[in-house]
């Protein structure tokens, strides 16, 4: 006879009998692996879209490299490009503009692909003489047939399913001029066309001229660049590669770290379905380990059956988190837009890696969730205990050990809080106290409800009533991980609708005071600017124009922006200022000082008072910091200097925008003056109401995602409350069943167990509001501050509470009815089956 | 007729009818079949049975006899297929869930082998807790039902804390705190040595002496039902006034 190892094959078909036998466990298993696969799978694929378009933009034809532009910022002389070529400076040309095509404004680059592809990630394939296809799909034609008649446009596949359009289609411009065949190209932005310089030229009305010139870093010039053009040109330095990610991280790691919540309430059904089965298995555990099957043997059996389930729900899931991706892609773009200027295509592309990570996040989820029952079938003695466990004595130890546990985290927490920063930067540290005061709540739950539900018991009269609360502190054991599920759920659901709501109260006052001027317009170019004042001077409709003007540079590393605005009553009297110095705006009028945007202050730890050196076009200028100010939404540092400040820092500053205080009943019509006289479209006139709407829908789209990741988590738990109520319903009949036996209907027991859950429901959500404003407090003052740099005064919205702990009940209530009506049907030969040792 | 000859004579009789006493309780034509995958068992096939207050009836039987389903029956716990189940004047039978419910937490006490006591209440709640149901909670008598039990040390503590003994001492008290006018058994003593058997057994039956109930308990063994007023035997879904050879 054989001494080897059992054969897996029996020892597998026992495990499996399981689930043939409990499919509504199978089913709970499945469903909470698949949706906590689906959440988190979901966001990780809007991040994924995300960065892929950062990175095509990073890439994108004539970024990533130092441009030559003309300093009084309109466009250049083709001929200065041919000079500075002569004299040896690696330069290539650029025409780029806005072109409306479908209704849509899309970004047209002509470029001159001989000396672009040395210095660009665009790949035209071989270079000049070469027929190798484009950077196309193999359509194109290669080097040639983007630089000879008919030419080609290059737009990304997106771009062309976006706005219905084929290979091959030849694009007809809003304003009538035809583009060159469409050729589908990946590698190119969304929403963008690339095509010839010349043809650019022709479609923009900029014959013979340029907008900039890329400039490479190889390449030694024989002359200076005043030399050669004079003053006409200046180097302006790219965008570093990652400042879209940089400037989009936080936004990003909050869409993460709702992924990893709702990815963990998940769990909480799973682990809940797998210690259930364990349970029910205990006996057969012992059978296997009876009749030869070794601890490991078992063990190994245990995990492969967790691997081949988790496979398959992480599959399940991975098609749900494509589908939560896809449906909330739409909004996640329009924020990125909004807030950053990124261009994230509205489609979503499957990567490889991102199912791989999807599957193994799945598989590594099960195994931590079943990791409890997998130590305990390892550990658990062949014969079984000659006493059973004492409920009132695993009771108490089961309590003190989530205590000591929750104490733990809070300790974890504290050392976060003190040295956290240090150790892993801010933002990570606000994340990590967050997640230690979420779970350290979470464990104590149990602990508080066992409390509260004793007090309820001692305070009950003796009998029916004594009973409903003694029961339910025994159920609580079964039902704890849902209402800790429950109590995540409802707790984010406050903090961060605590936190949103604030911020957008915060938010409207802000946009009051902030948009002070009746409208804004920005003028095409110079001459129109001066054509725009002399007509509003002459007008009596119009009581001041205050110049808005603005331009880029590097405060200290960071990307900032430099406004110029004048001495103004409008400014000294509704102007939003967080922290001053005495006179702030005497000590602007004079030239002397600044304002810096809150989020600038805190990064470079800047407060009133402060010297701060701004970089400027003819050398550094040192102010004094005035006062700092809320700039709600920019990822971007802003300074404020007075307008003649600006003009001597950045003597090319283009001055083209203002904004507008007409004469009281005027508004209407000097904005009617401006926009018929002057041809301005709707992106260079805007009035007050105009530019309030748009900035509270691009608020409003930020936080859709939020909103939908937040009932999508709160779904999660009502299904881990039905999960687990479906399968303790079977557990508990021996509870019942002598409660029913002395007299009580089967449907007074399932109205005792739906008002018990909806209790239960109510005390959860109770204790989810302290813990929701504790994660409101961290949102706003900590890892807000972190990710944006602003702090917002925290706003309290009780009839949301309220709403809240209604629909927590409600979801208790819907969670119990099933299990409850089972109860109410339940044939009596069940419940007398727990009395009947025979028949 | 003298005591042992009353005796004898109902025991003569398996229905137990005594025309000179009013029954208190009485089964008239029982049956009950439950569906198997060969086709239907006919656990109870005509069951007849009388039983008047204050006195006692041992009902034994094979296992799988049926004698823990007539018992659930009377109890109102299940519904007979045909017959009728008389409590008191009123037929269970017709009665609905919510009657029997009633009905149990008013007449009945009942005790199970398990015990079936409710493990998250302590000792004294347990004891009271039908009684307190029945709205018939009388602190005096649940204080010497605890006295009489050897549980009032014992009154904060849980049943999973007490023997076995202590937890069917517990399940008896807890039957006949509200004072029910039938009490049900069922293998009260089955889990339980034959010297605290014998101690359980005798505690009850004084108990129930006291409260002048009727006492229908279900057991295998012989030497239990000898100590009450009757025993009946159940073989083949019929009743008999005793075992014989199989």
């Amino acid at each position: 006879m054989s001494a080897g190892a059992p054969p897996v094959a029996p020892i597998l078909q026992a495990l499996f009998s399981h689930w043939r036998r409990h499919p509504v466990q199978l089913i709970a298993l499945v469903v909470g692996l698949a949706v906590a696969t689906a959440l988190w799978s979901g966001v990780q694929a809007l991040n994924a879209e995300a960065r892929a378009s950062y990175d095509a933009a990073a890439e994108q034809v004539g970024g990533g490299v130092a441009r030559l532009v003309p300093t009084d910022g309109r466009t250049l002389d083709q001929a200065d490009w041919v000079a500075l070529r002569r004299a040896g400076w690696p330069v290539s040309p650029l025409v780029e503009g806005d072109v409306t095509l479908s209704g849509e404004t899309l970004r047209l680059t002509g470029l001159e692909p001989l000396s672009l592809p040395q210095m660009t990630g665009l790949d035209l394939g071989g270079g000049p003489g070469s027929d190798q296809t484009t950077g196309g799909d193999g359509d194109g034609g290669g080097f040639a047939a983007f630089v000879l008649p008919p030419f080609q446009t290059l737009a990304a596949p997106e771009t062309l399913r976006r706005l219905s359009l084929r290979a091959g289609d030849r694009p007809v411009l809003q304003d009538g001029a035809r583009l060159p065949p469409l050729v589908s190209a990946p590698g190119i932005g969304a929403g963008v066309l690339v095509v010839d310089v010349g043809v650019a030229q022709r479609a923009l009305g900029l014959e013979d001229r340029l907008t900039a010139l890329a400039l490479s870093p190889d390449g030694r010039p024989r002359e200076a660049l005043a030399t050669v053009t004079g003053p006409r040109l200046k180097r302006v330095e790219p965008e570093r590669p990652g400042d879209l990610d940089r400037l989009t991280r936080s936004f990003h790691m909050n869409l993460t770290a709702f992924g990893l919540l709702s990815f963990t309430v998940g769990l909480f059904i799973v682990h809940a379905a797998i210690g259930l089965a364990f349970e029910q298995r205990r006996g057969m555990f012992r059978t296997l380990r009876a009749t030869g099957v070794s601890a490991r043997r078992l063990s190994l059996a245990l995990m492969a059956e967790i691997l081949v389930l988790a496979t398959a729900s992480g599959a399940l899931g991975l098609v749900g988190g494509y589908l939560v991706a896809a449906a909330l892609l739409p909004d996640v773009a329009a924020s990125l837009g909004g807030l950053y200027g990124a261009e994230v295509p509205g489609a979503l592309a499957l990567r490889p890696s991102w199912f791989l990570a999807g599957l193994a996040m799945a598989i590594l989820g099960a195994l931590v969730a079943a990791g409890q029952s997998l130590w305990r079938a390892a550990t658990m003695p062949v014969l079984a205990s000659a006493m059973p466990e004492a409920w009132a004595a695993s009771q108490r130890r089961w309590l003190r050990r989530q205590g000591l546990l929750a104490a733990g985290v809070v300790a974890l927490g504290l050392m976060l809080h003190a040295f956290g920063g240090a150790l892993f930067g801010g933002l990570v540290a606000g994340f990590g106290m967050l997640a230690a005061m979420v779970i350290a709540a979470a464990l104590m739950l149990p602990v508080v409800l066992s409390v509260a539900l004793f007090f309820a018991e001692t305070q009950a009269r003796p009998g029916l009533m004594r009973w409903f609360w003694a029961d339910g502190r025994q159920q609580l054991s079964g039902l704890s991980l849902a209402l800790m599920a429950l109590l995540l759920a409802l707790a984010v659901n406050v903090g961060v609708g605590t936190m949103v709501g604030s911020f957008r109260l915060t938010f409207t006052t802000w946009l009051e005071d902030r948009l002070a001027a009746d409208a804004y317009f920005r003028a095409s170019d110079a001459r129109q600017a001066d054509a725009i004042l002399a007509a509003l001077e002459s007008d009596p409709g119009v009581a001041r124009v205050l110049p808005n003007w603005r331009t880029e540079t590097r405060v200290e590393g960071w990307p900032t922006e430099v406004y110029g605005f004048a001495d103004d009553p409008l400014y000294r009297g509704r102007w939003p200022l967080l922290d001053t110095v005495d006179a702030p705006w005497d000590l602007i009028a004079a030239g002397e000082g600044l304002l810096v945007s809150e989020q600038m202050a805190y990064r470079l730890d800047l407060a009133p008072g402060q010297r701060l050196t701004v970089p400027g076009a003819l050398g550094d200028w040192t102010g004094t910091i005035a006062g700092i100010y809320a700039d709600y939404g920019n990822p971007k540092g802003q300074i404020r200097v007075d307008v003649d400040r600006l003009s001597a820092l950045f003597p090319d500053v283009e001055r083209l925008a203002f904004g507008l205080l007409t004469v009281e009943g005027e508004r209407a019509r000097v904005v009617d003056m401006l926009a018929t006289r002057f041809g301005l479209g709707p992106d260079q006139l805007r009035d007050q109401a105009g530019i309030r709407a748009l900035s509270l829908s691009i608020f409003d789209r930020t936080f859709v995602v939020t909103a939908a990741l937040n009932t999508l988590t709160l779904g999660v738990a009502g299904i881990a409350l039905l999960t687990s109520l479906v399968t303790l319903s079977g557990l508990r009949l021996p509870q019942l069943a002598p409660v029913w036996a002395v007299g009580l209907t089967r449907r007074s027991l399932g109205i005792m167990e739906l008002w018990r859950m909806m209790a239960l429901a109510l005390a959860t959500a109770v204790l989810a509001l302290p813990l929701g404003l504790g994660i409101a407090w961290l949102l706003v003052a900590v890892i807000n501050v972190e990710a944006f740099g602003w702090r917002l005064p925290l706003h309290l919205f009780p009839a949301d509470w309220a709403r809240l702990a209604a629909l927590a009940v409600l979801v208790a209530a819907l969670a119990t009815l099933q299990p409850m009506a089972r109860l109410m049907r339940m044939a009596p030969a069940r419940l007398i089956a727990v009395f009947a040792a025979a028949r | 007729m003298t005591a042992t000859a009353e005796r004898r004579a109902e025991q003569d009789d398996p229905t137990g009818t005594d025309p000179a006493a009013g029954a208190f309780l009485s089964l008239d034509g029982v049956h009950k079949a439950y569906p198997t995958p060969t086709g239907s068992l006919d656990v109870l096939a005509g069951v007849d049975l009388m039983l008047e207050r204050g006195r006692s009836v041992a009902l034994t039987g094979e296992s799988g006899s049926g004698k823990s389903t007539l018992l659930h029956l009377i109890a109102g716990l299940d519904t007979v297929d045909a017959g009728r189940i008389v409590l008191d004047g009123a037929d269970i039978a017709a009665m609905r869930e919510p009657e029997r419910a009633e009905m149990r937490r008013a007449s009945l006490g009942i005790v199970f082998q398990q015990f079936n006591l409710i493990p998250s209440l302590t000792i004294a709640d347990n004891l009271s807790f039908q009684a307190r149901l029945a709205d018939r909670y009388d602190a005096y008598w649940c204080e010497q039902l605890a006295v009489r039990l050897g549980l009032s040390a014992a009154l904060d503590r849980y049943p999973e804390q007490l023997s076995g003994g202590q937890q069917q001492r517990l399940a008896i008290g807890r039957a006949l705190a509200a004072r029910p006018s039938l009490l049900l058994a069922d293998e009260p003593t089955g889990n339980l040595d034959e010297t605290t058997a014998d101690a359980v057994m005798a505690l009850a039956l004084e108990l129930v002496a006291e409260t002048g109930c009727a006492f229908l308990m279900v057991t295998h063994s012989t030497a239990l039902a000898e100590r009450l007023d009757r025993r009946v035997h159940l073989r083949g879904g019929r009743l008999t006034a005793r075992p014989t050879p199989a």
